[in-house]
């Protein structure tokens, strides 16, 4: 995974609240696109001239302030994906859907929740596309009139981004401790361990 | 100190606590569907890793493939490739695939509890945000995204980090009409669709003693609606009693054994919730959602918000943009609403009970010449069911399509769209813009309302019907 320190740039403000994630991403791009081909189709349904990331400065922005419970509804991590495809690298919001938030530390994207207040005003300052930046490392955003909006993240989040950490390399090297788990649990509730049982 | 239900079934599914609040969790059961699985196989193809369990991984198509009669997997263009691709690997890794028209097959969240496989205090995940449902069981269960699901495959293991957790107390009991469905719209309405963000709700209290599995199921899959990824009930004999005999469920003596640790899964008296909520199940109404989230909900009887009463612009500037797009003139009444569609499916409610419900309303009558109204059991043991006890010629006697299982119009990934700018009254769980297709207008509501707005012709009080 990529990784995440210091993003500066435009932001684009969609200040929308209960942008779920059928609207970032339509559940028919997901049967026969690849990874890398989304972005084009991100908020599908909203594109177009008048729509804040197809209109200059924010073609391309790296930052996203969005309205509260950004990203709600399904699991779908191509929501994030297709946000990568746009060229995003953080959503700032007062608040996430759970899963896309994770999805988002999945894939290198760093989701900043700061208060409503917060979002409102670092919105109004990034309409003419004035540089926000967001530093993972002193966990702070600045925002255009120099102001530093201080925002905490989940430390082990935070390193996982910071180092470009792969989990699934990580777990695997406890393998032996998941099946001594594994094995020890099977006496304890083996009502669980159904095997190839038959369920005709 | 006293625990939780919730804390209970964590605790015990530890295996290494990593800090900070996060542990890596046992998984009892993986869910894999043809929409997120393939990916998850593709990944652990790419680094070469062979799937860790594949006798807790259960495989079924639901998502991408047609509902339409003598369906194949093919019958969907757009899903063939999946479906292909789950059954391939599913083949090659051992994992059990419950392919079409056999046992077992159907939405994952319906088939999984009625096969058995869901259990009191087990861990289940699945690509897909309705996972919360099985807790309905008492499971602890929740949707995971793409990369969990392959860090699943590949280690049986989810890296988990500890929600905060919300109690909401059910008293009192349902009007007659009035049902689960109605009860999720009712609590999220009130709470809003994202108070649940962040934390794992427990539904207790003793109303929820007279509720059945099955809107147990309902409630616990219309959780994720209020933001909560985690939801659950305390098991109980109405618990034990629906999974004697099931397939997957121990039997005999084992049967008994898992019955007597499963009474201790539920909260200790003094537990402490970082939030409380009390809903009386006298307060609530058949509901109808009338905008884009599920949090638009009404009682049927209602009148659609006049943008013109909200003080706050931003506010206002949504309520109008909602009605534009449900083609709904502020201050209107939503009974008498014409309808185009009705749709009784999806993992909220398709399993025999809410057919059953349905069915009641439909028989000996029929649907109204304007509208085109489905039926789309979730599962293959729900159609069986349903055909074996006369349901099926009920619906179809009053002019219902009576079709396959799976997820259908309640994602349209399938081929089952609905048509841009027409109306739909849905069982389903997601009312969001375009959810059940480009431009289509999207009423939530429980079967019976669905059942009774496809005889009426319009939004209409199942209770009059």
């Amino acid at each position: 995974m990529e990784r995440f320190q210091i993003v500066s740039g435009p932001a684009a403000p969609l200040l929308r609240r209960d942008v779920d994630t059928d609207i970032i991403i339509r559940i028919e791009r997901l049967t026969g696109l690849a990874r890398e081909e989304l972005g084009q189709y991100a908020f599908e349904v909203w594109r177009g001239p008048d729509f804040v990331l197809d209109r200059a400065p924010f073609v391309g922005a790296p930052i996203l302030i969005a309205g509260a419970n950004f990203g709600c509804g399904s699991s779908r991590e191509a929501a994030v994906w297709a946000l990568q495809g746009l060229g995003l690298r953080v959503v700032i919001a007062p608040s996430f859907g759970e899963i896309f938030m994770s999805n988002c530390f999945q894939n290198g994207v760093l989701p900043v929740v700061l208060t409503e207040e917060q979002v409102a005003g670092l919105a109004e300052q990034a309409q003419g596309g004035a540089a926000v930046t967001a530093d993972l490392g002193a966990c702070v955003i600045k925002a255009p009139d120099g102001t530093a909006l201080a925002f905490s993240v989940d430390p082990v989040r935070r390193e996982m981004l910071l180092e470009g950490t792969d989990e699934l390399s990580l777990t695997l090297r406890r393998q032996d401790t998941i099946r001594q788990w594994q094995t020890d649990d099977a006496l304890r509730r083996p009502w669980v361990y159904v095997g190839s049982r038959s369920a005709n | 100190m006293a625990r939780t239900l919730f804390d209970r079934i964590w605790d015990a599914h530890v295996v290494t606590d990593l800090g900070g609040g996060w542990a890596l969790l046992a998984i009892d059961r993986h869910l894999l569907h043809d929409l997120s699985g393939p990916g998850g196989f593709d990944t652990l193809a790419a680094r070469a890793l062979p799937v860790s369990r594949p006798d807790l991984s259960f495989a079924t198509a639901d998502h991408a493939v047609s509902s339409a009669p003598h369906r194949t997997g093919e019958t969907n263009p757009a899903g063939a490739k999946l479906y292909a691709s789950l059954r391939r690997y599913c083949d090659t890794s051992a994992v059990p695939f419950y392919d079409l028209g056999k046992a077992g097959q159907g939405i994952v969240h319906v088939m999984a509890p009625e096969m058995g496989l869901t259990l009191p205090g087990t861990t289940i995940v699945c690509g897909d945000s309705h996972t919360c449902t099985h807790g309905g069981l008492g499971a602890l269960a929740f949707g995971i995204g793409s990369s969990e699901l392959a860090h699943v495959l590949a280690t049986q293991t989810v890296r988990q980090k500890k929600p905060r957790q919300m109690r909401i107390t059910y008293r009192g009991v349902l009007s007659a009409g009035v049902f689960a469905k109605d009860l999720a719209l009712h609590v999220i309405a009130k709470l809003g669709c994202s108070a649940g963000v962040g934390y794992a709700i427990e539904h207790a209290g003793p109303a929820l003693k007279g509720l059945s599995v099955e809107e147990r199921l309902t409630l616990c899959n219309m959780s994720v609606e209020l933001g909560s990824k985690i939801a659950l009930c305390p098991p109980d004999d109405v618990t034990f009693e629906f999974l004697r005999g099931l397939p997957y469920a121990p039997s005999g003596e084992a049967f008994e054994h898992a019955v007597s640790e499963w009474r201790t899964l539920r909260s200790d008296d003094h537990a402490q919730f970082d939030l409380e909520v009390s809903i009386d199940l006298g307060d609530v109404q058949p509901m109808v959602t009338w905008g884009t989230t599920p949090e638009h909900a009404l009682p049927v009887m209602g009148k659609v918000p006049n943008p013109e009463d909200s003080t706050d612009a931003e506010r206002r500037k949504d309520i109008e943009a909602t009605l534009q797009y449900m083609g709904l003139r502020g201050g209107d009444a939503l009974a008498g609403t014409a309808v185009d569609w009705v749709f009784i499916g999806s993992c909220a409610n398709s399993r025999i009970s809410d057919l059953r419900e349905a069915a009641t309303i439909v028989r000996g009558k029929h649907v109204a010449p304007t509208v085109r109204a489905w039926v789309v059991p979730g599962s293959q043991r729900v159609k069986e069911m349903a055909e074996a006890e006369g349901l099926a010629d009920v619906f179809r006697a009053a002019g219902f399509e009576w079709r396959e299982p799976g997820c259908s119009m309640c994602v349209a990934a399938n081929g089952d769209v609905v048509p841009p700018g027409q109306r739909i009254v849905s069982t389903s769980n997601r009312n969001f813009i375009g959810r059940q297709g480009p431009g289509a207008r999207t009423h939530l509501a429980s079967p019976a309302t669905a059942a009774a707005a496809a005889i009426a012709g319009t939004i209409v009080d199942p209770r009059r019907s």
